[in-house]
């Protein structure tokens, strides 16, 4: 089991991300000191891969991902996307919030649109073609004239893809995307994003608690440690075949599934959250 | 509505194929039945002399009393007057009201400034500004147009203020996630989070905008709705206090309904109803 995160030297395929000794500190008012939430996480994300985050619950993943982003400070250590410093947002990364928070005053299609209307920077005919071909590319065909509120909630999130998507970016980040979806729903959208990112072609940083749903979706899966989070371990996905709701199925799946659980479990027994004896 | 059960029995009326005019409309129907019983019970206290009708007239008489006001035309002029106060004043509140809203909303140290006038307007009825307003402005329908307009801009003021402050975090975020700057961040998110505040500040101000006017030509006017209900409830002519009485009712009804459809409409924009 490769424990570090540094690239696989046979792996050539190019780094997309690549996470330096992050550690970020956020202020607590109540206790009126720093709490550290990442201590020195070093992670790569290579071309073309998708990469799943799990973690005790609070670890500080989002934050990890609010960092890559550019919406959270870092204290230490470096973000890099293709090799340029991550300093602020930028158009080469996009993030698929947990809650869907479409703008309820604009139709599926201006939803889409919007971040490239923010970025200016195509003329405004080509920003409509583009959300147009995204609204068919996620499968919502018909419903570009539609307000967020007529359509249920695995429609809305997959608008939410969509608008990260509009602005081509290098690198879509997506923070729980499908937490908030019933458990069948969630399913269906776990085989879509797949067929979604296969068509757009994207290097994905897929948050998730949900330990089926990072082995079903991910290349490889990176567990956190409790906080101070730090990458407790680096899981290889190696399922054979194309992913489908049967994949669910293989021996090997569930194999993966209850190694990552044991890395997990570990941590939470580390930190009291789950004591190792059942008892009275 | 008088139990839980019969509650039960309209919604089965309602899931039914055979809906019958009654069951679709009920509620009108209760509500028309009401008020006719209501009016037909005020008539027949008079007729049988039950009550003096100078004291509460009667709408046979209120009929009367208003037919001959549009024969003899002197409505007419009543009617414009207190209109044209009524636009003047609250179209004034709208134009200064949304804008310094809108930036004591956004810009806090711009709110900072003037929150303490705001509030002590905002808290004093503003009718006790009146015999100020009648030494500045005369007793013409200037004192009007500036009792309803300060009457209304505050309602509007402040609840646009509080919709501009009201943005939904998670908006924020997507915005700056795009890298929006603060001037896109405030037309893309703020402004239209806070057109649902907007909204009820409009219509709240309305009510605020009627009794400006009727107060405001109570006292001190020449010509008004107000100023009609005033000179006929001097002489104890009650059936032209209730024909103004109604006026007022009605339009302020009117008003608020139309007022309350666009706001049902930009409901979905609200923060707390998103998903």
């Amino acid at each position: 089991m490769p424990l570090d995160a540094t690239p696989d030297a046979s792996d050539a395929r190019a780094v997309k991300l690549s996470a330096r000794g992050v550690r970020i500190d956020f202020w607590n008012e109540r206790i009126k000191r720093n709490l550290r939430v990442l201590d020195g996480v070093d992670l790569d994300v290579r071309e073309g891969e998708l990469l799943a985050i799990v973690g005790p619950s609070g670890c500080g993943k989002s934050t990890f991902l609010g960092a890559v982003d550019g919406l959270v400070k870092t204290r230490a250590g470096e973000i890099c996307v293709d090799g340029v410093r991550v300093e602020k947002p930028g158009a080469d990364r996009a993030m698929v919030f947990q809650q869907d928070s479409l703008f309820p005053w604009r139709t599926v299609l201006r939803n889409i649109s919007y971040g490239l209307e923010l970025q200016g920077r195509m003329p405004k005919g080509e920003i409509r073609d583009r959300a147009a071909s995204l609204v068919e590319l996620v499968g919502l065909k018909g419903f570009g004239e539609h307000y967020p509120h007529e359509l249920s909630g695995g429609m809305r999130q997959r608008v939410n893809i969509a608008r990260a998507l509009a602005t081509d970016p290098k690198l879509l980040l997506l923070d729980e995307p499908f937490a908030a979806l019933d458990a069948q729903t969630r399913e269906f959208m776990q085989v879509e994003l797949l067929k979604i990112l296969a068509r757009a072609k994207k290097t994905a940083l897929f948050i998730t608690h949900q330990i089926d749903e990072a082995v079903f979706l991910a290349d490889r899966v990176a567990v956190f440690s409790a906080r101070p989070a730090r990458i407790k371990a680096i899981v290889d996905v190696d399922l054979q075949g194309q992913r489908t709701l049967e994949t669910k199925l293989q021996p090997r799946f569930r194999d993966l599934q209850e190694r990552i659980w044991r890395l997990i479990e570990e941590e939470a027994e580390r930190t009291g959250l789950l004591t190792s004896t059942v008892g009275a | 509505m008088t139990s839980v059960t019969s509650d039960l029995a309209d919604d089965d009326a309602l899931g039914g194929p055979s809906r019958s005019i009654w069951t679709r409309h009920e509620n009108t129907f209760l509500g028309l039945f009401a008020v006719a019983a209501f009016l037909l019970f005020w008539e027949y206290s008079v007729v049988w002399g039950w009550v003096n009708p100078l004291f509460t007239s009667a709408p046979t008489r209120i009929i009367k009393a208003g037919a001959a006001m549009v024969r003899d035309g002197s409505i007419w002029n009543d009617l414009a007057v207190s209109g044209m106060e009524f636009a003047l004043g609250y179209g004034l509140a709208v134009v200064v009201g949304v804008p310094l809203g809108i930036l004591m909303g956004w810009y806090r140290r711009f709110n900072a400034l003037l929150e303490p006038f705001v509030n002590a307007l905002y808290a004093t009825p503003r009718i006790a500004l009146m015999p100020l307003i009648i030494i500045w402005f005369g007793v013409d329908m200037t004192s009007k147009v500036a009792i309803i307009f300060l009457s209304t801009v505050f309602p509007i003021l402040v609840n646009t203020m509080t919709g501009v402050r009201t943005i939904d975090r998670d908006f924020i975020k997507v915005a700056r996630s795009f890298g929006a700057t603060d001037g896109q961040l405030f037309t893309t998110v703020a402004l239209p989070s806070s057109v649902p505040n907007l909204l009820t500040g409009l219509r709240l101000g309305l009510g605020h905008a009627l009794i400006g006017i009727v107060v405001g030509e109570m006292y001190g006017a020449s010509a008004g709705i107000g100023y009609m209900m005033q000179t006929a409830g001097a002489t104890f002519q009650t059936d032209r206090v209730m024909v103004g009485i109604i006026i007022i009712a009605a339009v302020g009804m009117a008003l608020t309904q139309v007022l309350k459809m666009i706001e049902n409409r930009f409901e979905m924009w609200r923060v707390d109803h998103r998903g």
